[in-house]
């Protein structure tokens, strides 16, 4: 495998939100709005991309039985860095999402891919692999918070630690709360994937026929 | 026994001539002395959110039934019905977009994702009411006096006002049962007159379209739970969505259990849900969430409940 498809194969093929069903509770509590969306996803990257890079690094002389554990302290090492970078840089959307920047931690996409892949490949493989599939998360967080920022709050785009309100679309009190709420992110969700399902059917009938 | 003209086929060997399209339309008929107590109380608006939702719900079914290339079946009237029912749910001064949307929600996701009529798990109109009053609460919450006041009726400066639950739940105000029972209070479009739904509801059972085990068991439930903890039980089966949810929601035939004692179970089930929510819930109604509630425990409450086939005999442990 190349280091294009490493790379690629997150973002589309195998999609840890819309493909592999990962990370269903970040995924629900941060898609809020695109601010969140985006910053968890870019947290979560980094952490991706360090963590893959180590524990492929690390991945001859770390003893089978005691993976998980050595696994748990590199990945913390590096939640730990962007804990402490966005509370000191981005100080209102390290508020927003609280709890679940420690929780990148236990985060079972990073776990999957650091069991699955970073363990038995290569550190330019795990660095194309870490890369894809956190922008491919970012991707679908970005996305499925589009959807619910705009119809749940009636503006897009507000980043409040950058001091902008945010594209007012539609007067908030019009707004649909549910889509904010669990039932709304499930929702989106699974319409979401549905769409993307019936793209990709479309697609590789067409190229059956054709 | 080849010409003897006798053809053998598998069972069911009973037919009968009630279909889709007849039981949905005597719905329909049921529901209009409902529909038109909400016309009399609420004015035109309540006409129009009617239109607005059956509209948009047969539009939305007709709309996905086409683009997936499956037989469009809006001529059966259950998308009819389902729209009917969410707009007898909602309070009159709704605004109709948000009906619309409450009405392509219930058909398209309440229904149309599960896989059409007969699959879905939980009652469309229910389903929409849930997802408005999550959605827009301040809309699904704003209530008025009907226009036909009774002229003992306490004259309020206001024009909003709340329901009577609400006024029970809160404020200690009991409304008089002769207002509850005509429908000269506060409420949802459809569900302030007890005569109408009951005169409706008469039809359905002497059509035989629906057993009398669910609501029976229903609102006898309500009854007792609310009489056990001190509160007036012919107050609760008269006020708020009782009557209605029990013998137009509860009944639906998808979401229901079809066995006898099944029946009984799940009228029950939503009798406590119900009074529960109302005397201990946030909520002041619990009649919507009750149903939907026990709408999940149906394929449950089935599987325990099957009658015993003829010569079956109780398996010995």
């Amino acid at each position: 495998m190349s280091f294009k498809s490493e790379f690629s194969k997150g973002i589309v093929k195998e999609n840890p939100t819309f493909r592999m069903l990962l990370g269903m509770c970040p995924t629900m509590a941060t898609s809020l709005a695109i601010s969140n969306g985006l910053g968890m996803g870019l947290a979560a990257t980094f952490v991706l991309v360090g963590s893959n890079i180590i524990i492929s690094a690390l991945r001859k002389v770390t003893p089978e039985k005691i993976r998980i554990p050595i696994f748990v302290v590199v990945i913390a090492t590096f939640v730990t860095t962007v804990d402490l970078v966005m509370a000191a840089f981005l100080p209102s959307l390290h508020e927003v999402l609280g709890i679940f920047i420690p929780l990148i931690v236990v985060n079972c996409i990073i776990f999957a891919r650091a069991e699955a892949f970073a363990f038995q490949h290569g550190i330019v493989d795990s660095l194309a692999d870490g890369l894809g599939m956190g922008l491919g998360w970012t991707l679908a967080l970005c996305g499925l918070s589009a959807i619910r920022e705009l119809l749940g709050t009636g503006t897009v785009l507000a980043f409040p630690d950058f001091g902008f309100p945010g594209i007012h679309v539609f007067d908030q009190s019009l707004a649909a709360v549910m889509v904010i709420l669990p039932p709304g992110g499930f929702i989106t969700l699974g319409l979401l994937i549905g769409l993307l399902n019936w793209l990709t059917n479309r697609k590789s009938k067409r190229a059956q026929e054709g | 026994m080849e010409g003897s003209g006798l053809i053998v086929s598998s069972s069911p060997h009973q037919h009968t001539t009630v279909s889709t399209p007849m039981i949905m339309s005597d719905v329909i008929l049921a529901l209009m002395p409902a529909c038109l107590a909400g016309v009399w109380f609420f004015g035109l608006k309540a006409l129009f959110m009617m239109a607005v939702c059956v509209g948009s719900a047969v539009i939305t079914e007709a709309v996905l039934q086409k683009v997936s290339g499956r037989p469009v079946t809006v001529r059966d009237y259950s998308a009819a019905v389902t729209g009917l029912l969410l707009a007898l749910v909602v309070p009159p001064d709704l605004p109709l977009w948000i009906g619309a949307i409450g009405s392509i929600f219930s058909i398209a996701i309440a229904k149309f994702t599960f896989g059409g009529l007969g699959q879905n798990i939980f009652n469309p109109a229910l389903i929409g009411r849930a997802f408005l009053l999550a959605s827009w609460p301040v809309f699904m919450t704003k209530w008025r006096w009907p226009i036909h006041e009774a002229s003992w009726m306490p004259k309020f400066d206001a024009i909003t006002t709340a329901t009577p639950l609400v006024l029970m739940k809160y404020m200690n105000i009991k409304a008089p049962y002769a207002n509850l029972f005509f429908g000269q209070v506060a409420g949802c479009i459809g569900e302030t007159s007890a005569l109408a739904i009951l005169l409706g509801a008469a039809y359905l059972i002497y059509q035989g379209h629906i057993s009398i085990r669910i609501p029976i068991s229903f609102i006898c439930t309500v009854a007792v739970v609310t009489a056990l903890f001190g509160q007036d039980p012919l107050f609760h089966i008269l006020a708020g969505g009782l009557l209605l949810g029990a013998f137009f929601m509860a009944t639906d035939y998808v979401t229901s259990p079809v066995t006898p004692r099944g029946q009984i179970i799940y009228g029950i089930g939503c009798g406590v849900l119900v009074a529960l929510i109302r005397l201990y819930g946030g909520y002041p109604e619990g009649v919507c969430y009750g149903i939907l509630i026990m709408n999940a425990a149906t394929a449950l409450v089935e599987r325990y409940t099957i009658p015993r086939k003829f010569g079956e005999v109780k398996k010995v442990a």
